[in-house]
């Protein structure tokens, strides 16, 4: 995307004006496909925010999610929906801080499999703190919203996302991000506070991934732990994001969107084999990236397109 | 194979209708389908074909709605007011046990596919989250596998709905009853000890199970809840045999109750009284025990007597090639045949069928007299017992299709 | 106190069996493999068929489906593996490219499970007999598990350590780039690993479908288990697996008896997050 920003602000703008106009003309499904489609966009972007420059790959995605649903389903009735998204963001950040000031010294793989660690520890301590101290498991979200109220909202928040994403690539973070991105050491010399950085982008990434769950919840009535941290979503982010180039304002929102078109097609065109072909179409997917994702990432970073 | 041609040139049409909406993702008009006898009735459905839920969807649920469907067409297809018969075509999604996944494939089939009915998919947590959409699009909403004590009030929000399953107060009062007579017999003492699987199953109905115990002057001398994951459960039976207590109740999912037999098994663990969750009452489950199942308690329970159920489970062991569980399955199925039957009399028109679901009187393999209460099913067997190789309801002295509980268990094997 | 040992000792055989194969194939062949999970439930429907139709007892079905484990991973290997280890720039870039390709595999070994078994919960009894260990009653078919692992452990250990063939298995694990120079075969020391930790997790599944109840989306739970295991213990350390996987059934098994039952699983994955913050590389691993 090298548009100039003042052709891209009133194209993206009209873009925008155009989805948010559309679940007034399509039926409620299409409106449920863009509603899922703008929910894994903003997964990715905000999660590529942090993971594509640091190169942190993060599966914790799930754990931020969900404990924006639940959120959710915990205040839904005891504040105005404002003040319970605050909260849900609120609550994101915080733990977002205490995971990101314990865990960033971690590297590669292990920093993977930390993060999947964290959300089922995560998942384990709602589900034992609901079933213990609160007595109730599985909570009802009845809020008066229908499949596209929650799309403009989420909608909404892709702006909001893609707009972070964009000033930080044009901001000082931005640069620090991108030497931290190609040599820690050297950045570090460079008298960047690399840990900071990190922090920072880290917090912004999972406080955006908490609203998006926040917001989904009141999509499925019913709300208990193994509904909201279902490890599938952070898997999708991961593939969507990695897919579509994370490094790129709009790769993740690239990656994201043919791949959730495919799996509703998939699901809708072949339900008994959904598993089979997803699973060869992604084998495939990365043999035809012949030099591998990683090299692709780096191939864009350099400026090539593969 | 003529299931399959009809599939594959529906796959086909869904295809281009696909592709057409995808083009015109903005525009339009979609094809109208007229109504004309002989078109198919199209009934659509989203159950956990894969996931976490898919083992207790492909118990209940989906075998019987296939066997109905089967049934219905090998008759001719649904009768109409007017005399005419229709086949039923069915739309089955993949929910993939994903809540999100569950709600678009509604909103597909009603939105899209224009299904005439839509069937429920499994599981409380699914029920509710498609309700609202049920409601919306106005569709009877036909709950056959969801527990819920809110089944009143879901029924005042959706006046559509209708709960098949009952809740748990009535399972957890039922089996108190027995107690109740057991201890005054003297066969008991009045320690419990009960664990629950840590998900809204379990804790629904150890919720309920609390009060109602302590109620009938029981005291539970051991109470915990352990995660779903959890597929050892040696320790957890050592400390429960060492609480005292003459009864063992384990609210769980079939993985969890297969692993407690066998490891009561290996434990020698035997209370007069040993009650479990989800999975005793599967066909499997004598075999999985090893034979020796004779006594153990559950949810759920035929009437040996009914020959009407016998029939049911002898067709759906011909056509699908394995045997309903004791509990939820017959209760699915019942809510089926109330919508065949409800077609019958009032037609294709939604809001119809809902009201002569709501206040018409069934013949179904439950009984010929089967009604709702409040739209939701009350006469369901609460406790069910091994007794001579069939997974029996029971109550404290028999009657009323119930046999009488005998207790206390006797040895494993 | 004795029976919680002896429980959690029994019970963390079982996770280390199923971890020693992960362990090989991530610290030999580094193939991070997600589908290990998957190859396992296969292994237990395997048995389950052969227990079920020709009843043909577990304990042989080992004779069965361990070399189908090796020979299925074999395979795998070459078709897919292979021109991923043969483009990858770096060891950071296959580490991704096999978790994705991985990742495909699971859905394809699941989706084909769902086709020929569908999603149902599958158990059946086998050995579920009480043997005494120290005043515990045990079952038969868990203790299998734990004597097989230590035994498995018991020959690698060996076979690593003691003969040539282990060497050059143990160099292409430390030095995957400079072990070509001595003249060792990596490519095929790699496919080896990556067969054998194939017919271990066979193994496992062989034995663990004898007292688990599996389905055929369940293999996740076995991945995620193992890769604890092999993390915890250093990965590509046999003896960091068995150590590991005891240590884990005794977490479980004491937080069950004197805590909760209801924070087992809080409780491993505490002890697992504490460790990799304090030692990365695992209990055995090398810095």
């Amino acid at each position: 995307m090298t548009m100039k920003p003042s052709i891209a602000f009133p194209v993206a703008a009209a873009v925008l004006a155009v989805l948010a106009a559309a679940p007034l003309f399509i039926p409620d499904y299409w409106t449920g496909v863009l509603l899922g489609m703008t929910g894994y966009v903003t997964l990715a972007t905000a999660w590529a925010l942090f993971s594509g420059p640091t190169r942190y790959v993060s599966l914790a995605t799930v754990a931020f999610f969900g404990v924006g649903a639940y959120v959710v389903a915990v205040l839904n009735e005891a504040l105005p929906y404002p003040l319970v998204l605050l909260s849900a963001a609120g609550i994101g950040m915080i733990l977002a801080l205490a995971v990101g000031l314990s865990t960033l010294r971690l590297a590669g793989v292990y920093f993977v499999i930390f993060t999947f660690g964290l959300a089922e520890l995560v998942r384990q301590t709602v589900s034992w703190w609901e079933v213990n101290i609160t007595y109730t498991m599985g909570r009802y979200v009845f809020l008066p919203f229908e499949g596209r109220h929650i799309y403009w909202q989420l909608l909404a928040l892709a702006a909001v996302t893609l707009l972070i994403s964009w000033a930080i690539g044009r901001s000082r973070l931005g640069l620090a991000l991108k030497a931290i991105g190609d040599d820690e050491v050297v950045a570090a010399h460079a008298g960047i506070d690399v840990t900071r950085v990190k922090l920072l982008l880290f917090v912004i990434s999972a406080t955006l991934i908490t609203l998006v769950g926040a917001i989904q919840a009141p999509r499925w009535t019913y709300i208990e732990p193994s509904i909201v941290f279902n490890p599938t979503v952070s898997f999708m982010t991961l593939i969507m994001a990695l897919l579509g180039g994370p490094m790129r304002l709009w790769g993740p929102a690239l990656g994201a969107i043919p791949l959730f078109l495919l799996f509703e097609w998939l699901s809708v065109s072949f339900p008994d084999h959904f598993s089979i072909i997803l699973g060869l179409l992604f084998i495939l997917i990365v043999f035809v990236m012949p030099q591998g994702v990683l090299a692709k990432i780096d191939d864009i970073r350099k400026g090539g397109r593969a | 194979m003529k299931f399959r041609i009809a599939e594959a040139a529906r796959a086909a049409r869904r295809l281009s209708t696909h592709a057409a909406a995808a083009a015109l993702l903005v525009a339009t008009g979609a094809t109208s389908v007229v109504a004309q006898d002989g078109t198919p009735v199209t009934i659509g459905y989203a159950v956990s074909k894969s996931g976490p839920n898919a083992g207790g969807s492909d118990m209940t649920v989906t075998p019987n709605y296939e066997l109905w469907v089967k049934e219905v067409n090998d008759a001719g297809g649904l009768t109409l007011p007017d005399g005419s018969r229709r086949p039923i075509e069915v739309i089955a999604y993949d929910d993939r046990s994903s809540a999100e996944e569950v709600v678009r494939a509604v909103e597909r089939l009603a939105t899209q596919d224009k299904v005439d009915f839509i069937l429920p998919p499994w599981g409380t947590g699914f029920n509710l989250a498609v309700a609202p959409l049920m409601a919306k699009f106005g569709y009877p909403h036909l709950a056959g596998a969801a527990v819920t004590d809110k089944a009143p009030d879901f029924v005042k929000r959706w006046d559509t709905s209708f709960w098949f399953m009952g809740g748990s107060k009535d399972y957890v009062e039922a089996f108190t009853d027995i107690l109740v007579q057991q201890r005054e017999a003297g066969a008991i003492n009045d320690k419990i000890a009960m664990i629950s699987v840590a998900d809204g199953f379990g804790i629904d109905l150890v919720k309920a199970a609390r009060p109602a115990f302590e109620a009938a002057g029981f005291d539970i001398s051991y109470d915990e809840t352990f995660p779903p994951e959890t597929s050892d459960f040696a320790t957890i039976l050592g400390e429960a045999s060492n609480a005292g207590a003459d009864t063992f109740v384990a609210f769980s999912y079939p993985p969890h109750t297969f692993a407690l037999t066998k490891q009561a098994k290996v434990a020698a663990f035997n209370p007069p009284v040993f009650y479990l969750g989800v999975g005793a009452g599967f066909p499997i489950y004598p075999g999985i025990a090893g034979g020796s199942v004779e006594g153990v308690m559950s949810l759920g329970g035929i009437d040996p007597q009914n020959e009407l159920n016998a029939a049911y489970r002898a067709k759906h062991e011909e056509i699908v090639g394995r045997a309903p569980d004791y509990w939820g399955s017959v209760l699915v199925y019942a809510s089926l045949q109330m919508l065949g039957q409800a077609i019958e009399r009032v037609g294709l028109d939604k809001a119809a069928v809902a009201e002569e679901l709501s206040g018409g009187t069934f013949s179904t393999v439950l009984g010929e007299q089967t009604r709702l209460e409040d739209n939701q099913l009350r006469a369901i067997n609460w406790v069910g017992q091994w007794q001579d190789g069939a997974f029996v309801a029971v109550s404290p002295d028999g009657g009323n299709g119930t046999a009488a509980v005998k207790l206390p268990k006797p040895d494993w094997q | 106190m004795l029976e919680h040992v002896v429980n959690g000792l029994v019970l963390g055989g079982t996770y280390a069996l199923v971890a020693m194969g992960l362990t090989i194939q991530y610290g030999i062949a580094r193939i991070m493999n997600l589908s290990f999970g998957d190859t396992i439930i296969a292994a237990c429907f395997g048995t389950y068929v052969l227990f079920s139709t020709l009843q043909i007892n577990p304990i042989l079905a080992l004779a069965v489906v361990v070399p189908l484990g090796y020979a299925a991973s074999l395979l795998i290997y070459r078709v897919i593996m292979k021109p991923l280890v043969d483009r990858a720039p770096s060891d950071g870039a296959l580490e991704v490219d096999s978790i994705l390709v991985t990742f495909g595999l699971l859905f394809a070994i699941q989706g084909v499970l769902l086709i020929f078994f569908g999603g149902g919960y599958t158990s059946y009894s086998f050995l579920n007999t009480p043997v005494n260990v120290l005043g515990t009653a045990v079952a038969g078919n868990r203790l299998l598990a734990l004597g097989l692992s230590l035994v498995i452990a018991a020959v690698l250990v060996l076979v690593l350590y003691r003969s040539r063939w282990g060497m050059m298995l143990r160099a292409v694990a430390l030095a995957p780039q400079s072990a070509p120079l001595f003249g060792i075969d990596t490519d095929r020391a790699a496919r080896t690993a990556f067969a054998i930790g194939g017919a271990l997790a066979a193994t496992g599944g062989v034995v663990v479908s004898m007292f688990q109840t599996f389905t055929a989306t369940g293999g996740v739970v076995f991945t995620m288990k193992a890769l604890i295991v092999v993390i915890l213990g250093g990965k590509g350390s046999v003896p960091g697996a068995i150590v590991a996987g005891l240590l884990l059934g005794l977490v479980e098994t004491f937080v069950a008896a004197y805590v909760d039952p209801g924070l087992t699983l809080a409780a491993v994955y505490t002890v697992f997050l504490v460790l990799l913050l304090v030692r990365p590389n695992g209990l055995f691993g090398k810095a």
